[in-house]
C-alpha cells in the first residue's frame, strides 16, 4: 500500500513538457449496453498531466466512457465491451487486472456532490482507512494535504467533525475532491462535476481543476462548453457514441475540422 | 382562443374546496377509529388485569388458584425463546437480503425468489409450527425445546426480516456505492462501511417488528407441543419450556372469571415486554439515524 502513496511524487515531477507520457490509450473500444451500441470504435489518447475535456451531447457516450475508463461502467449489469484501454501500457480488460487496484490509480469525482453520512474527516480519511492506513498521525496529515490540495482546507478545519452533509453543495463536491485526492491517484476522472453548484462554487472547482493538474491527468466530461474551452487543454467531441474530433481545445474550439463539432460548439444543435 | 375560462373556474371552484375539506375529514374519521379501538383494548386490558399486577406475579410459577397463579416461567421462556430468535433471524435474514441485494445477478431465478420470499412472508403460523413440528422437533429430534421453538419463530419472521431488510438496503443512494468502488473498495468493505450503517435504522425497524411478532405468536407453539404449565426455569436451550402468549392463552381459555383477569395481567406484561423492545428499536436507530 506504501507504494501506492510513494508513486505519486515521480509522476508530479515529470510535468516537463516533452517528457510528457500518455496515461491512456483507448484503442478501438466498442461498448453494448445490452444491445445498445453506446461506444463505437474509439480512439483516444489521454496524456498525463493535462485536462482532457470530453463534451458532446447528451446519450452520446461521453459519460460511459469515462465511467469504462476506471470500469465503474460494469456496476451496471449486461454491459459488454471489446477492445482495449491501456493504462501505463497496460489493458485494464485483462483477466488479471483488478478493478480494486485500477480504482486506487484513478480517482473519480461525480456529477452530484456524493459525501458519505460521515464527517467531513472520515469522509476523506475512507480511502486511505480502506487501503489499511490505520495510524492516526499519518491520517491526520492525509486530510489536511487533500483538503488542502482541494482549496477547502481553511473552509473546514475547525469542522472536521462535523457531518458532511452541514455544508454547502459546492462545499461538499470540493469535499469529494479530497476524497478522491485521499488515495493519491495519479488521474482524476470527473463526471459533469459542476452540474449541480452554483457559478461560484463552479468557479472554485474550475480554479482547482487549472491548479490539479500540475500534479495529477484529469478527464472531465462536461455539458459545458464554455467550461471545456476555459479549463482544458484537449478536447474530444462525442456524438452518438463515436468520437467526432480529438484535438487541442484550442484547435476544436477555433478552427474545428469537422462540420458537426463546428454546429454542436456554436450551438446549431445539442 | 383561450382553452380555460375564468368563469368556469370559478363557478367550479366552490365544489373543488368542498371535496378537499370532505377528504380532510374522513381520513382524520379513519384515524380517530382506529385510535378509539386502540384505546377500548387498552383500558379494558388494563382495568382488568391491573388490580392482578404484583411482584408476585411475576416472580410466582403458574397455579390451579388464580390469586396465585403467576407469570414466572412464561416471561423467562419467552426471554429465552428471544435468545434464540433474534441472532438466527436476523444474521440469516441480513445475510440474505444482502446476497440478493448485492452479490445476486439479477435474472430470472433471483427474481423468482425474491417474489417467493415476499409469499412466504404471507403463509399462516400455524404451518410453520407444522413445519417447525416435522424438521426441528421430530427430523432434528430436539423436542419440544426452545431451541426447536425458536428456530421454527424464526423461520416464521424471516421472510419479513429480508423484505425489510432488502427494502432498506436498495434505499441506500447509488451514489455512495458509486463513491466507495470508485476509490478502489471492495465488495465487502462498501457493505460494511457504507451500505449496512445506512441501512440499520431500516433492518432494525422490520426486526424488530418481526420479533414483536414472534413474540406474540400462539399458534407454531401449539403445534410444536410447547406445554403450558411448568414449574421450573429452563436451564438452557434443550430444556422445554413456556412463552408469554401460551400462558396468556391457556388462562383465557379457563372457565373461572377470575383467571381473566389473571389473563389480562398476562398481557400488560407482555405489551410491556413489546414496548421495551420497541423502545430499544427506536434508541438505536436515532443514534444511526443523524445522517441528513
Amino acid at each position: 500500500m506504501t507504494t501506492i502513496i510513494t508513486n505519486k511524487s515521480v509522476s508530479g515531477a515529470t510535468a516537463d513538457q516533452t517528457a510528457k507520457k500518455a496515461v491512456y490509450e483507448t484503442k478501438q473500444l466498442n461498448l453494448w449496453y445490452g444491445s445498445n451500441h453506446a461506444l463505437k470504435n474509439i480512439d483516444l489518447e489521454i496524456m498525463e498531466n493535462e485536462v482532457t475535456a470530453i463534451i458532446g451531447p447528451s446519450g452520446c457516450g461521453k459519460s460511459t466512457y469515462i465511467k469504462t475508463l476506471n470500469r465503474m461502467v460494469e456496476l451496471v449489469t449486461s454491459v459488454k465491451t471489446s477492445g482495449e484501454i491501456l493504462y501505463r501500457g497496460r489493458n485494464i480488460f485483462d483477466q488479471d487486472y483488478g478493478v480494486e487496484e485500477l480504482r486506487t490509480r484513478v480517482g473519480m469525482v461525480f456529477q452530484k456532490p456524493n459525501p458519505f453520512p460521515k464527517s467531513i474527516y472520515d469522509n476523506v480519511a475512507y480511502g486511505p482507512r480502506i487501503h489499511g492506513i490505520k495510524n492516526k498521525k499519518i491520517l491526520d496529515e492525509i486530510v489536511e494535504k487533500s483538503l488542502r490540495g482541494a482549496a477547502i482546507w481553511d473552509e473546514v478545519k475547525d469542522r472536521l467533525n462535523e457531518n458532511a452533509y452541514s455544508i454547502s453543495g459546492g462545499q461538499q463536491q470540493r469535499i469529494c475532491i479530497a476524497r478522491a485526492l485521499a488515495i493519491e491517484p495519479d488521474v482524476i476522472l470527473m463526471d459533469e462535476p459542476t452540474s449541480a453548484l452554483d457559478p461560484i462554487s463552479t468557479l472554485k472547482v474550475e480554479e482547482l481543476v487549472q491548479e490539479l493538474k500540475k500534479d495529477y491527468s484529469i478527464i472531465i466530461v462536461t455539458h459545458n462548453m464554455q467550461q471545456a474551452a476555459r479549463i482544458s487543454d484537449k478536447t474530444a467531441f462525442f456524438l452518438n457514441g463515436e468520437v467526432v474530433e480529438f484535438d487541442h481545445t484550442d484547435t476544436i474550439f477555433s478552427n474545428p475540422s469537422d462540420k458537426r463539432t463546428e454546429d454542436y460548439i456554436s450551438g446549431r444543435f445539442g | 382562443m383561450r382553452y380555460i375560462e375564468q368563469q368556469t373556474v370559478v363557478k367550479r371552484m366552490n365544489g373543488r374546496l368542498i371535496a378537499n375539506a370532505i377528504f380532510k375529514y374522513i381520513f382524520l374519521a379513519a384515524t380517530l377509529l382506529a385510535l378509539l379501538a386502540l384505546v377500548i383494548l387498552l383500558f379494558r386490558i388494563v382495568s382488568q388485569g391491573a388490580g392482578n399486577l404484583s411482584i408476585d406475579f411475576l416472580t410466582n410459577f403458574a397455579s390451579r388458584f388464580p390469586d396465585q397463579a403467576g407469570i414466572k416461567a412464561a416471561l423467562i421462556g419467552s426471554l429465552w425463546l428471544m435468545m434464540v430468535v433474534a441472532p438466527t433471524s436476523i444474521i440469516l435474514g441480513v445475510g440474505s437480503a444482502i446476497y440478493l441485494e448485492e452479490y445476486a445477478k439479477q435474472n430470472r431465478i433471483t427474481s423468482f425468489i425474491r417474489m417467493n420470499i415476499s409469499n412466504l412472508a404471507g403463509v399462516p403460523s400455524v404451518v410453520f409450527g407444522l413445519l417447525g413440528l416435522t424438521i426441528f422437533v421430530r427430523a432434528m429430534a430436539l423436542g419440544n425445546s426452545i431451541l426447536a421453538a425458536g428456530f421454527t419463530m424464526s423461520l416464521l419472521i424471516l421472510p419479513v426480516i429480508i423484505v425489510a431488510s432488502q427494502e432498506a438496503i436498495r434505499a441506500v443512494p447509488g451514489e455512495l456505492r458509486d463513491a466507495s468502488y470508485g476509490m478502489g473498495a471492495t465488495k465487502w468493505q462498501t457493505i460494511v462501511n457504507i451500505i449496512l450503517p445506512a441501512a440499520i435504522p431500516g433492518i432494525l425497524t422490520g426486526s424488530i417488528l418481526a420479533l414483536s411478532r414472534a413474540i406474540g405468536e400462539t399458534a407454531p407453539l401449539i403445534v410444536i407441543g410447547v406445554p403450558v404449565i411448568i414449574q421450573f426455569l429452563p436451564a438452557g436451550v434443550m430444556d422445554t419450556f413456556t412463552a408469554l402468549p401460551m400462558q396468556i392463552y391457556d388462562w383465557s381459555s379457563r372457565p373461572q372469571p377470575e383467571f381473566q383477569a389473571v389473563a389480562a395481567a398476562g398481557i400488560i406484561v407482555l405489551m410491556a415486554v413489546l414496548l421495551f423492545m420497541n423502545s430499544i428499536a427506536v434508541i438505536i436507530r436515532n443514534k444511526f439515524d443523524k445522517r441528513y
